[in-house]
This record gives structure tokens, sequence and C-alpha cells, in this order.
């Protein structure tokens, strides 16, 4: 095959006046998989919509074979076979994976009238590329993350794709789903695909890509060879500073038993577990997908019904969960979910950061004190370290680091007992990741236990004091100190 | 675990059906004799204007939108062709051309909710509410606001067409009208379209999300100003039947008709979120509310009670829908889990 190349040249792109991109040159090799790796705000994603021509470059120009664009609209990149599958994977809930899969190239050729065989033709060759079969007559909104995702793939192969941009393609996919997807990377290159893997998570970059480009600021920080760079570089080359991913400081937990759970059960995806957690003390719980981890969490805040099974909460035995008494008593959740569950979207910062306290802000006649408000908001903004020019900002505006330590902020201006997290680090920068972490052993060292659900390995050793693994309902391992290093915590993962 | 025939069980229209079927049981028995022809043909007699509508409205609430001006739309366009008519004095037997005159009225509406849609970005909502007040404005003080009740020749005939006449027991003449042909292609070429064809299958894509659409290759604007048009049309058409089925052109009637044909489309199955929806379903839709409306009183149940019922099952009909939905998310992702072990 013939070597050509695909690259962006000196390119600059200015939002009224603030530049976005200034002189980034990237050069994607064909028939690899180059990574694109920086923080929120550092213009990955603008660099992808130049590519994808979605915006035009105020200057530089792009190389996408052997033609040369000043710049480019989505449809003339399209017809070069630049195929980008977004965060949010852009397809349509309410049509079948087939019509999803098979509509794109019926609009291209100028279709009128379709048949559902015709689309099921299309679809099943899509999948066929990557070996995988999928229910073609599902509903998209219906099927699994993974999947969905699986669909997006096959939409842009569908498409005689040269060039695919995979944006943050891991954040919703659990261990074993992400090295199903690492495969179907491999076998697209294989097949002569190009692929630009955009990722922050540094531990899949180096299993998946030759190549890197990172950005940082609007600038290219780091472009090289994987083989010849470390962990350690590619993160300083992200944030700018050094950062250690060794174990951050942990006070040791008090003896006093805070939470015990006794022989819990709910339905069929939880199965008699048992656990204590202490004053002070960060429990990491993990498993894979559908483990119960997550419906643990719910069963304990009073989301999901519990079946059977003891809950003790400071020496007195619980019954009747429901979210409002578990915050009377001092349990807090942050769902893995923060968008949709976590946040108010359309509201500013301020408002977000004192949702959950509201009621502390009346007079005397049970109307809300403006002044205060602002004052706890301001002082929950400066104790979180949230990067923002205003607390009147709308909450859209901030980065996923910033706005995860939002609804922390919110929960903890509650003055929990417990906190359980789901996910605190799900789709954040390294540099954001490492706050919020140090932020979670502060709090534990004023006394405040939590239960980390997460399946991100790095951050539970980093972190935990101990760590419960689940497997199908059960609890099924706890590991303690020594124990707790990412090859147990995997093999205890996949076993 | 795959019980046959339980995905047909499911389906929103199946309970439609079901619906129907006891409530005009109850009714039987009730008022024995219920069940005649002449009951079915008065039904279907009752049912054309709103579906002709009803059609329009599907379309528009699938591509994510909603629109409470096709009863000024359709007025507007039937008591202006019917003016027209009146003033060029023409009362011949011919019908095509005020129906198509309507039709292009309707279409040339439709435009105002195209313009103020796709190119000026105003939500549906706002654009088809402000449209209504205009147009009614301009029909009450521009055309005229007089009861026409003279038709020309060929619509007053078309009024009392009878396509098939069964005389009953009682000596008396049931009859089942023309409209049911016309009607009846309409809603299957509908059908086709909104199933079959690349037009079809954009609106559900618009109303699944409008940026996802657009990431597709769908051009958004322009299909939603072929949405408008073409809904404009139809409104023209329903317009135009109901002074038809009237015999007279009354510039006042149709309004306040919006909402019960807005129910009778949510009733058949679409969300009002976008996405959903059928012709089926909204066949299935009309029927019951007609069926009720014209009913009640059958039951013993005194007329003013006719909103609330509506209310009633509006709100029975989207608790059940929200209920299969659920049904079939869980029983999907139970598949789905079974291929991925």
């Amino acid at each position: 095959m013939q070597q050509s190349e695909f690259s962006a040249l000196n390119i600059s792109k200015f939002f009224g006046g603030v530049a976005a991109l200034e002189d980034v040159s990237m050069t994607i090799k064909s028939g690899t998989v180059h990574c694109l790796a920086g923080e929120n705000g550092s213009g990955k994603s603008t660099l992808i919509k130049i590519m994808s021509g979605v915006h035009s470059p105020d200057k530089g120009i792009i190389k996408l074979g052997q033609t040369e664009f000043k710049s480019l609209t989505p449809i003339t990149s399209m017809m070069a076979g630049v195929q980008v599958i977004f965060q949010d994977f852009s397809l349509l809930p309410n049509l079948t994976v087939a019509e999803n899969i098979a509509l794109p190239s019926l609009l291209q050729g100028n279709a009128k009238v379709v048949n559902g065989r015709e689309i099921s033709k299309i679809a099943k060759s899509a999948l066929e590329k990557i070996d995988i079969s999928l229910d073609l007559q599902s509903y998209v909104e219906d099927i699994p993350v993974a999947s969905k995702q699986i669909v997006a793939i096959a939409r842009a192969l569908n498409q005689d794709v040269k060039l695919l941009f995979m944006d943050e393609p891991t954040t919703a996919l659990t261990y074993k789903e992400v090295k199903k997807l690492f495969l179907i990377v491999e076998q697209l290159r294989k097949n002569g695909t190009t692929v630009v893997f955009v990722s922050h998570k540094i531990a899949e970059i180096q299993e998946i890509c030759s190549r890197i480009t990172v950005l940082r600021n609007g600038q290219v920080a780091l472009e090289g060879d994987m083989a010849h760079l470390t962990a350690k570089d590619i993160s300083s080359a992200m944030t700018g500073i050094e950062i250690s991913s060794s174990k951050i400081h942990i006070a040791e937990p008090s003896a006093e038993v805070l939470l015990k759970v006794e022989n819990l059960s709910s339905d069929d995806v939880v199965k008699n577990v048992d656990f204590e957690l202490h004053r002070g003390e960060i429990l990491g719980i993990t498993g894979l997908l559908g483990s119960g981890r997550t419906e643990l969490a719910e069963c304990l805040f009073g989301l999901k019904k519990i079946t059977d099974g003891k809950v003790i909460f400071e020496g007195k035995e619980i019954s009747r969960l429901s979210p409002p008494k578990s915050k009377k008593i001092g349990i807090g959740y942050v769902p893995s979910d923060r968008l949709s569950e976590g946040l108010f979207l359309n509201q500013n910062i301020l408002r977000n950061l004192i949702a959950a306290t509201i009621s502390n802000y009346r007079n005397s006649f049970g109307l809300l004190n403006k002044n205060r408000m602002r004052q706890g908001g301001q002082k929950w903004a400066e104790i979180m370290r949230i990067k923002t020019s205003s607390v009147d900002a709308p909450v859209t505006s901030l980065s996923g680091g910033n706005q995860q330590r939002i609804v922390l902020a919110k929960w903890l201006a509650t003055q929990p007992k417990v906190m359980m997290l789901n996910g605190p680090t799900v789709g954040v920068d390294v540099g954001s990741k490492q706050e919020i972490l140090s932020l979670v052993s502060e709090e534990a060292a004023k006394g405040i236990a939590f239960l980390i659900i997460s399946d991100d390995v790095p951050e539970l050793v980093q972190i935990c004091h101990r760590v419960l693994v689940m497997r199908e309902g059960r609890m099924v391992q706890t590991l303690k100190s020594d124990e707790i290093v990412e090859e147990v915590i995997y093999r205890e993962l996949i076993k | 675990m795959n019980i046959p025939g339980k995905k047909l069980l499911l389906r929103n229209e199946m309970m439609l059906v079901a619906a129907i079927l006891i409530l005009s049981i109850v009714i039987n028995i009730k008022s024995p004799g219920f069940y005649s022809f002449s009951t079915l043909f008065d039904l279907c007699r009752a049912s054309y204007v709103q579906l002709i509508f009803g059609l329009g409205v599907l379309i528009v609430i699938i591509s994510g939108g909603i629109d409470v001006s096709f009863p000024m739309v359709g007025i507007f366009s039937a008591y202006t062709t019917i003016t027209i008519m009146d003033k060029l004095h023409f009362s011949q037997n011919g019908i095509i051309i005020p129906i198509l005159m309507a039709i292009v009225i309707g279409v040339i509406l439709g435009g105002f909710n195209a313009f103020a849609i796709a190119v000026l970005g105003i939500p549906t909502l706002i654009a088809t509410l402000g449209t209504a007040g205009i147009i009614r404005g301009l029909m009450l003080a521009g055309v005229g606001s007089r009861l026409i009740q003279d038709l020309p020749n060929g619509l007053d005939h078309l009024a009392t067409s009878t396509l098939i006449q069964i005389r009953n027991s009682g000596g008396t003449l049931s009859r089942l009208h023309l409209l049911i042909i016309p009607i009846s292609i309409l809603v299957l070429a509908l059908g086709w379209i909104l199933r079959r064809t690349i037009f079809g299958r954009s609106i559900y894509a618009l109303g699944g999300g409008i940026e996802s659409a657009r990431r597709l290759g769908i051009p958004t604007k322009k299909l939603q100003v072929r949405i408008y048009l073409l809904v404009g049309g139809l409104a023209g058409l329903g317009g135009l039947m109901s002074v038809v089925l009237a015999r007279q052109a009354d510039p006042y009637s149709l309004a306040g008709s919006e909402l019960d044909t807005i129910a009778a489309v949510v009733l058949g199955g679409a969300s009002i979120a976008g996405g959903y929806g059928s012709v089926f379903g909204t066949v299935l839709g009309v029927f019951l509310i007609a069926l009720i409306r014209d009913n009640l009183i059958l039951l013993g149940i005194s007329g003013s009670w006719e909103r609330a019922a509506v209310g009633a099952l509006l709100i029975i009909g989207i608790v059940t829908q929200a209920f299969i939905r659920k049904m079939k998310k869980r029983e999907t992702q139970e598949s789905h889990a079974e291929v991925q072990k």
C-alpha cells in the first residue's frame, strides 16, 4: 500500500480573539494508531473539528493523502475518508441498530426509498468487518453503552473510512469492554484504517498507540514514538507539571465501626454481602460491569430495594432506607453519571454548590438569604479549588474535573458521615484527578468514611485503605494494605 | 424466555385495539344495537377531518416539534377558497380546483411556519402559536367573517356522496361516505412515506436528535421546511373537508380543536419528545376519541364529562406507553447481555 500521511500543518484557530490552537502541527502515519492526548480544554476537540470540517482554521493547511486543503467542510472531509466517532456517539436512540449504521451511506447515495432488507444487509456487512453480531432490530436507546459504541464504529466503517478519530472512546466502558475495543482497533489497523485515539488515560494510550501528540493550552507539548516515552513523560507533558501517581498519603482510620452491612441481598444482583466501614476509612469497591458494585451503593442510599440482610449505621439498625432518609442520617451518594444525575446543568456554579443545603440559607421568614448563599458558595468554591472566574458562570462552562468537584462539594456541605462516590474520576483529566483524590484523603482525615466504587485500578491503589472485589453480586475478595497493587487487583477483576 | 406473540402484545397499537374493543362491548351492553353499520359509518364520518389533521400533527410530533396552528391554517385555506369561488361565481361541478386551491393556500401558510422555525430558529410551539394568531387575524380582517352557506355545486355534492348504503332492519339507510376512499389512500401513502422513504426516516432521525441527525448528513433545515410545507398542505385539505362535511364555511369553526387532535395522536403512540409515532396508531387514536365523544351519552354519562374522559384517557394512555417502553428495554438488555457472554 502507498505510504500516505494525514497531517495538520501549522494550524491556528481563534474564537473571539482567544487562541484555541496556535501553530499546531500533527502528522499521522498511515496504518498506525496515533494518540491525541491532552487535558480538557487543551484544544483536542478543536483540532478534531478542524480535520473533520466542522470548523475552518484561521491559518495552516490540512493534508489528507496527496491532497492539500486550506479548509474542509464536513462533506469534503467525509469524501476524503475522514470519520469521527464523537464521545456521545451521535446515534439516534429512536432508530434501530441497522438504521443507525446504514442511514449515512444511503443519504450519501442519494437514495429516496429504503427497504428493511437492504438496510439490514448494509448493517450486517459493516459489522462483519469487525466480526461482531448485534441484534439489528433493537432500538439503540435500549442497548448497553458498549453495544452503542460498536454501532458507532460500524457506521464509520460503512463509509470507506481511511482516517478514524475516536474521541475518548473508553470513558463509559468497563475494563473488559475496553479490552474488546482494543481488539477491534487493532483489527481496523490491520485492515488499513488509520486510527486517531483521543484519550487521557495513560495506561490505555501506552497499550494501543504507536505515536502520540500531546496538546497543552492549544500548543503541541510533545510529539514522539510511544516506544521512547514513559508514563511520566506523557503526564508531565499533559499537565505541564510533574505528577507522581504514587500513593497519596492517607491517615489511619479510627477503630470505630460506622457502617456495618450484614448478609445484604437485593434481587439477583447483590448477594449476601458483608462488610464493615470505619470512621475515616477509604474503602474501594471494585468489579466489572454487572458485578453489582453500583447496585450495592444504590441499596445503601435507598435507591434500590434491599430484599434481605441488615444495614447497621452507628450501632443502630436502619430499615426502609430512602434517599431523603439516607441524607438525613448522613449517607451521601455521588452517582457515576454526574451530568444527568448529579448537576443542574442549566444553573450556575453557585446554585449547584449549595443545592443540597439550600434549607440552611433560610432566614427567619423562610425566605432565602442571597448574601449568605453567595458566601456559602464562594467558601466551597475555594475549598474545592474550582477554577472559574466567577461562581455566577454556568456550570456547563467548567471542565469535567471541576464539575465533579462541584458534585462532591454539594454533598460535603451536608456534612455526611459516609460518602459513596461512584466512578469519582471518570472523564476527568490527570491533573484534576489528583486534586480530587487529595480532597478525598483530606476529608477522610477529618473523619468522613468513603466508599469508592470504581474500576480505575491505579486510582484504587493510590487512595484506598482496603479494596473489596465483587463478582456476580458477591463479595469475593478483600484486599488489605500490601495486597493493594495494580497486578493483584487486575488479576482479581478478570478472574 | 421468548413467548411468541409477546412482542405483538406489547405494541401500543394492540393496547388501543383492546381499549376500543372493551369500550364498544361496554357500550353495547348498556345500549344493545350499538354494533351496527350505522354506528360504524357514523364513527368514520366523525373521524375524517380529525384524521387528516392528525396525520399532519403526527409528522410534526415525530420530527420533535409541535404544531398548534393547523386548525387556523385549515379554516383559513378553506374559507378563503370558498370566498374566492363565491366571488368568481364558480358554481360548477368540479371539485379538483377548490381542493387544489385549499392545499396550495395551506402550503403557503405552512411556509410561514417553515420560515419561523427553520430560518429564524424559533421553537415550534411558539412559532405555530404566533402564526395561528396572525392567520386568524388575517382571515377575519382581510378575507371575511361572514358565515357562507352556499358552497359550489361540486363541493356540495361531495358532502352527500355515498360509497355504499345499507338498509337497516328499521328501514332507515346507513351511508358510508365516499371520502373513505381518498382518506384511506392518504393514510396508506403517508404510512409508506414514513416507513419506507429516506424523507420519512429522516423525519424520525430529526426527532431522535437534531444534532445527531445533522452529523449523520441530514440537511436538517431543508427537512424542516419540507415538513412544515407538507403539513400546511394537509391542514388545508383537512380544513376544506371540514367545510364540505359541515356544508357551510364558518370562519369561527375549528378554533380550539387542536388539543383534541394532539391528544388523539399522542394516544396513538407518538412521543411528545419526538422520534416515535405511527400512522396506524394515529388512526386508532382518532377513532378511540371519536368513539368516546359520540357515545358517552349511551353509557348514561352526561356529555359534559366528555372533556374529562378524553383527558383521563390521555393520561392512562401515556402511563401505559411508558410501561411498555420499560418492558421492551428490559427485554433488549437481557438479550444483549446474553450476546456479550
